[in-house]
């Protein structure tokens, strides 16, 4: 596959606020410490649409909205790849548990934001795109097959794109049964050539997993959240990124098949 | 904008509907002209007017052995239609002549297992103040989880291939034509499982009934009196390949995808989004829409997406015959896609087009051709329309190989 350059990034997560705060954490210049993100206000969402839009809807605006900053005039030229792990889990709770009441009152609006699609469709209406978007899952692997829809997109003659990955913390009963603790979100501006604001290349590649082992953070913390959470599995790139360095990362992959990026500056 | 792309092979396809299990018991209804909906007396809903798609082999088919964990009733609906028009043997060929690592899964679906999960709650509830935990049964990975069908599918098969669910609500199974097209093109594989399933569920039926576009009637698609949409469950499956093209094979001509940029569940009104999507497949496929004889319409029988869809129709295609299926099937959500696109491929093989079931008088502000009747395929060329929720738009073209 052709390489793939990245022009921008966004990322959201307790400790790691936004991606110029977090790089410095990722790169050692300040300590990790967790705090809670404070609820996300999506610039470029109408009123209509932005009362209506959840807590995960508003996590993946903000990774979405700071990667695509510097790219204003882009954004409804962007095609969109919407990676996330299972969606939006509160509003399942909320229907799953009106469903159980002898009215089995759906509220519409819960209904609408149910679909994988919430956060791609509030994001086109936002960003005024009409490009093709898709949102996929591959479970814990959500990130991986993101980012390798978005490189085969690019390959296959997709000038630039939005990719972004994100999982939001269910709620109990459901976290019990998918123990997500922590929220976690990042976005890049992809493109299938570089230009003046592209800073890495990414060369993908998707291998045997004979004899590679995933790569893994470091930082006791970072690794657990990277374990805990599917949009987390970024954190080796993004740290690699946010030194500046050259390097290889592995991924873990659905089955036999892995993926290695070798990560350049460029 | 777009390049015309290389046709991809559909070497072998099957479906499970509520009009059957199989390509033949699909086929004869659709020659029938005897629809698969009735009124809605599915789990214990007493207080839903509706009418709906149901598959009743689905209540008596488990799956069992190594792979039980993944047993839900929407996977159990893909296994059902899995043991069909021996596309399980296919796919099996493709595996051992591609290589393990050379085929990939790609299915749609919107809700998935989900209906494990109200079930789970329903459970909950039961039990007590609604502080407990969720029963030691439930099984959120296998079941619910989007990816859960895609997993199931790939490990029955022991494919190692790239896998992903796509879930853009009802254009789910449409896309994934376009990913695996992509991902050959790309050279990550050399063919692909794709396909989708959606099964019946509260969320669907009361959540579609909240929006206030189900029909208590039957679906009317494209009809004065129309009144919404029946729902469906449907799972469908075609596996493609990057070589071995021969004269007379189906193909996939193209694709095309957009956005609206409108509103999350209600079309835009002059169907742009679905023009941009149908030009898109006409662009990739090397094709003028005078080429074209017959659009397989997303159709789902609500008032404002037959409305939209038509205008987007008969603005690039005029006169060209068109369909909705739905009044046979109902709306299968995230596996319309394959099923329509199923319907296409045999209406390619027959030349034969079904009419537009249960519509009685065409709404009079709809001008797209419908067609009342069935009457031959007179053109090489098909499209079929996909539109989700969240204004997500997909068409995609078939012919067959000169």
């Amino acid at each position: 596959m052709k390489p793939v350059f990245i022009g921008s990034i966004g990322l959201a997560a307790e400790g790691l606020p936004t991606w110029s705060e977090g790089s410095k954490v990722l790169r050692g210049e300040q300590a990790f410490s967790p705090e809670p993100l404070e609820r996300y206000k999506p610039a470029l969402l109408p009123s209509n649409e932005r009362r209506r839009a959840t807590d995960m809807i508003r996590l993946a605006f903000k990774v979405c909205e700071e990667a695509t900053q510097a790219f204003a005039e882009q954004r409804p030229e962007l095609a969109s790849v919407f990676s996330s792990s299972g969606g939006d889990y509160h509003v399942l709770d909320q229907i799953s548990k009106a469903l159980c009441l002898d009215e089995r009152m759906v509220s519409p609006t819960h209904f609408h934001n149910s679909v994988h699609n919430s956060a791609a469709g509030y994001w086109g209406i936002g960003a005024l795109s009409r490009q093709a978007s898709t949102s996929i899952s591959a479970h814990d692997h959500s990130f991986f097959a993101g980012l390798l829809e978005s490189a085969v997109q690019l390959d296959q003659g997709s000038e630039a794109l939005l990719f972004t990955a994100y999982d939001a913390v269910p709620p109990e009963p459901l976290q019990k049964k998918r123990p997500i603790c922590t929220p976690f979100a990042s976005a890049y501006v992809l493109s299938a050539r570089p230009n003046t604001r592209t800073f890495v290349r990414l060369d993908i590649e998707v291998v045997s997993r004979q004899g590679l082992s995933e790569t893994s953070m470091q930082d006791a913390a970072l690794e657990q959240i990277r374990l805990n959470n599917p949009g987390a599995r970024a954190l080796p790139l993004l740290a690699l990124i946010a030194k500046g360095e050259a390097g290889e990362i592995i991924f873990q992959g659905m089955g036999e098949q892995w993926m290695k990026i070798a990560v350049s500056p460029c | 904008m777009s390049i015309q792309m290389r046709p991809l092979k559909v070497s072998a396809f099957t479906l499970t509907t509520a009009l059957g299990e199989g390509v033949n018991a699909n086929w004869q209804a659709l020659q029938a002209a005897r629809t698969g909906l009735k009124p809605c007396d599915v789990f214990d809903i007493a207080d839903l007017n509706t009418w709906v798609g149901e598959v009743a082999g689905v209540n008596t088919h488990v799956i069992s052995g190594a792979l039980q964990d993944f047993a839900c009733r929407n996977n159990n609906l893909a296994d059902l239609a899995l043991a069909q028009d021996d596309f399980s043997q296919r796919v099996e060929e493709a595996v051992a002549k591609y290589g393990a690592d050379r085929v990939a899964v790609y299915l749609g679906t919107s809700t998935s297992g989900i209906q494990h999960t109200e079930m789970a709650y329903a459970e909950r509830h039961r039990v007590g103040d609604g502080e407990h935990d969720l029963p030691e049964w439930y099984r959120y990975e296998s079941t619910h989880n989007l990816y859960s069908p895609v997993d199931f599918v790939r490990q029955r098969f022991g494919i190692q291939g790239p896998c992903m669910s796509i879930s853009t609500a009802c254009s789910s199974s449409a896309k994934v034509f376009a990913a695996a097209q992509r991902a050959i093109g790309a050279g990550l594989i050399d063919a692909a499982v794709v396909g989708g399933v959606d099964s019946l569920c509260f969320t669907t039926l009361y959540g579609f009934n909240s929006l206030q576009v189900v029909a208590e009637d039957i679906c009317r698609p494209s009809d004065a009196q129309r009144g919404g949409i029946s729902i469906g469950e449907a799972a469908g499956f075609a596996l493609v390949e990057r070589d071995g093209l021969a004269s007379g094979d189906a193909v996939l001509l193209g694709f095309g995808e957009s956005a609206d940029a409108h509103h999350m569940s209600t079309p835009h009104p002059e169907g742009l989004g679905a023009k941009l999507a149908m030009q898109g497949a006409l662009d990739r496929a090397g094709l003028a829409a005078n080429q074209i004889g017959y659009v397989n319409l997303h159709g789902t029988g609500t008032v404002a997406n037959d409305a939209s869809e038509s205008l987007g129709v008969h603005a690039l295609f005029g006169d060209v015959p068109c369909s909705s299926t739905k009044g046979w099937t109902g709306h299968t959500l995230g596996a319309a896609g394959i099923v329509e696109s199923i319907f296409c491929l045999l209406s390619l093989e027959h030349s034969w087009l079904p009419q537009s079931l249960n519509t009685r008088d065409v709404d009079p502000d709809i001008h797209a051709n419908i067609l009342q009747a069935p009457v031959a395929l007179k053109e090489k060329y098909v499209l079929t329309n996909s539109f989700g929720f969240g204004g997500s738009n997909c068409s995609l073209v078939f012919g067959v190989a000169p």
